[in-house]
């Protein structure tokens, strides 16, 4: 494929041929992203209209067709797109207009240094746990921004809420990371999943249970997705940090929810799932078969699974009150991950229990 | 029974009982009607567009006696009146807002002669101000249209009465 | 120049812009913002220097952290610009005599014997499997490791102090109690009292 590349670009000076390449693939994981960030949208409708004994929607199809309304993302897309963008009087139009630009570039760099299988990944990072780390920190910026620059009081409670939401739940999340990568001995996350090879109970989540379950949690929360949604809050603050916005800017923020959502429970996937492992993997009957290969669509699979999550949280639970939410963060997974770092600590001194933590 | 409830907190049973219940219903039947192809049952006792009847020879109902118009809470109708040539008293006007109805029925109610009642239609527009200014020329039109369905759901709820 | 070179006066002709609008630009918000720029121009710098952990810590914490918190507390500050700018000319000469006085330290520094710029060997680049934080998980956890745990005492000690210090109670004042608030049961607020029935007098 890369060789195949190479020759076609024969004709570009040597130093340009990478740029190339380097750009064709950043093309080939943002296309299937977005368009699965399109598409991500239409089945939340879908899943939550199911989950509320409705269909949702089932129109928009193509070339005359509805086919359970498939086309709906498209024209929505189109619809923001032609949208007019009403900039407020008293906002900060510069950040204004960057501030969805700021949301949106972290949720799209940290797919850099995603491994999607062996040797798929585009930036193959030693320390790619801490970049995804940092980057995904940096989407609080686009909500506080955002918040601030629109010169109303409503986006102004919301960027303060997620402000200090995001802020406490990081601590969560960077501390069950570390359960991981002592786990793994390694930050890279590529060798996180080869770490976990050998069947599906030797995945992170078995021995890091609690820390898989809090991970999750935190990913939700720093996502700013229900039941964490306090920074939008519809039924309180409006839509909290993106009130004021119209149009595409308005969809900027919508794509870079959905691709950090996609970006979490890929994540998730990764690290406590065993990313392209195969779950038959170790078995006796199909351990030697097919299905025991690694492989790009167990990645997905998994990923599915996470995003389902997402939806199903989004239909099942109320919001919490923001002062339950920082308890939780705080008082509750804190202390929880670190009582689970000290036990793994303490296994990987003894060597290890069973096939777990050697 | 504290140890329980920690227990019970601690690995999230009762988010996973409300999970387990939206996620029955992810597989259960959908009760979405497909509004233009699939309606919902609607009762005789609709209360849509009015029309204004006629008897089988063709006369209009309405004797102009203005109960409706002193009944409408929304003061929506205005009536004249006249003698015809016959001696007969009739209207000269008879106008309905529809913008101002609120369709409680009272006109309906009131009605002596059911000659003003209130159709099944619903799905009606106006384009312009005036397409919802119902006069007595449209009203009589509509009734003359639909009277098969409006006698019968009369005839339907005649028991009651 | 090589691609390098380009990069690094790229990234330091940034680095030195946006610290100058951090101390120039009227808003505080945006100063705060040119900071958070400062500091990523900073952490690329670091990343050229093969110091990819301390470049993504300084971005993570830094940037994702502690500047969320500075731009918090700036955002709800309504700071007064025109009363800051008052204060300009009475201030002035107090600041000309900070600035000069940073300026001969870092003279001193530049021209010591220890920070001069030959004194600085380049660094020899490392090979592609070089993990600069493994050796620097290495260095703290061994060489360094009591001043380590001593930082990481003096940190604990300001943890402490600081819940210590937002941790009073004022008399007066209803609070909420979430742990108790969620345990609560029905059992727990409402009392089903039989009351017998009397006959009419």
């Amino acid at each position: 494929m890369i060789e195949l590349l190479q020759s076609l670009l024969q004709w570009l000076p040597e130093s340009l041929q990478v740029l190339a390449i380097i750009l064709i693939k950043i093309v080939v994981i943002l296309a299937p992203l977005l368009v699965a960030v399109a598409y991500l949208t239409y089945a939340e409708r879908k899943i939550i209209g199911y989950m509320q004994i409705r269909i949702g929607p089932n129109r928009v199809g193509f070339f005359g067709h509805s086919l359970w309304g498939l086309g709906q993302p498209i024209a929505d897309a189109v619809k923001l797109m032609f949208k007019e963008i009403v900039i407020p009087s008293g906002a900060d139009k510069f950040l204004f207009i960057v501030a969805p630009m700021l949301s949106m570039g972290p949720a799209l760099a940290a797919w850099a240094v995603i491994p999607f299988g062996d040797e798929l990944i585009l930036a193959d990072v030693n320390a790619s746990l801490l970049y995804v780390l940092a980057l995904t920190s940096l989407g609080v910026y686009g909500v506080i921004i955002a918040g601030w620059a629109s010169n109303s009081k409503y986006a102004f409670l919301g960027a303060m809420r997620s402000a200090a939401q995001i802020v406490s739940y990081e601590i969560a999340m960077g501390f069950a990371l570390v359960g991981v990568l002592m786990a793994a001995g390694s930050i890279n996350l590529g060798e996180i999943v080869q770490a976990q090879s050998g069947g599906f109970w030797t995945w992170f989540m078995v021995p890091l249970a609690p820390l898989f379950v809090i991970y999750f949690i935190s990913g939700v929360a720093e996502t700013n997705r229900a039941p964490f949604d306090v920074a939008e809050g519809e039924s309180e603050i409006v839509a909290g940090f993106h009130v004021e916005y119209s149009g595409i800017t308005f969809a900027v923020f919508f794509l870079a929810e959905y691709a950090n959502m996609i970006l979490v429970a890929m994540l998730t996937a990764l690290m406590f799932m065993g990313g392209w492992l195969s779950p038959f993997q170790g078995l006796p009957v199909v351990g030697d078969t097919f299905l025991a290969a690694p492989s790009l669509i167990w990645l997905l699979a998994k990923a599915s699974i996470f995003l389902f999550l997402f939806l199903w949280f989004r239909a099942t639970f109320p919001r919490y009150r923001y002062d339950q939410i920082m308890r939780l963060g705080w008082k509750v997974f804190i202390p929880l991950t670190i009582v689970w770092l000290m036990v793994v600590g303490a296994v990987i001194m003894a060597g290890g229990i069973g096939p777990w933590l050697h | 029974m504290n140890l329980l409830r920690s227990f019970k907190s601690l690995f999230l049973l009762e988010l996973l009982g409300g999970m387990r219940v939206t996620g029955r219903y992810l597989f259960k039947k959908k009760f979405t009607v497909q509004y233009p192809e699939e309606r919902a049952p609607m009762s005789p006792r609709f209360r849509g567009h009015h029309a204004l009847r006629r008897y089988a020879n063709g006369e209009e109902r309405c004797i102009a006696c203005k109960l409706c118009e002193v009944i409408c809470p929304a003061m929506a109708i205005t009536i004249e009146l006249a003698e015809r040539d016959d001696g007969t008293r009739r209207t000269t006007r008879y106008d309905i807002d529809m913008t101002k109805c609120i369709y409680c029925g009272f006109c309906e109610e009131a009605c002596p002669v059911d000659a003003i009642v209130e159709t099944r239609v619903y799905e009606y527009v106006g384009e312009e101000r005036g397409d919802l200014l119902m006069s007595k020329e449209k009203l009589l039109a509509m009734g003359d249209k639909h009277e098969q369905q409006i006698a019968a759901d009369r005839a339907a709820d005649a028991p009651y009465r | 120049m090589s691609f390098e070179q380009i990069l690094f006066y790229v990234f330091s002709s940034f680095l030195v812009l946006s610290a100058g609008a951090v101390v120039t630009l009227r808003n505080p918000v945006h100063s705060a913002l040119a900071l958070v720029l400062a500091f990523f121009n900073s952490a690329a710098l670091w990343m050229m220097l093969e110091a990819e952990f301390l470049a993504i810590t300084l971005v993570l914490v830094y940037v994702g952290a502690v500047m969320v918190l500075f731009l918090f507390v700036v955002m709800m500050l309504d700071i007064n610009i025109a009363r800051m700018r008052e204060g300009f000319a009475q201030l002035l000469p107090i600041g000309i005599v900070v600035a000069v006085l940073m300026f001969g330290v870092m003279y001193q520094v530049y021209n010591g014997d220890r920070f001069a710029p030959g004194d600085m060997p380049v660094p020899t680049p490392h090979a592609a499997d070089y993990e600069n934080t493994r050796e620097l998980g290495l260095q703290l956890y061994t060489t360094y490791v009591f001043p380590f745990e001593l930082a990481a005492v003096v940190l604990l000690l300001a943890i402490v102090a600081a819940i210590a210090l937002t941790l009073r109670r004022r008399e007066g004042t209803k609070y909420q109690a979430p742990e108790k608030q969620v345990v609560t049961r029905r059992e727990d607020r409402v009392r089903l009292v039989k009351v017998p029935s009397e006959a009419r007098k």
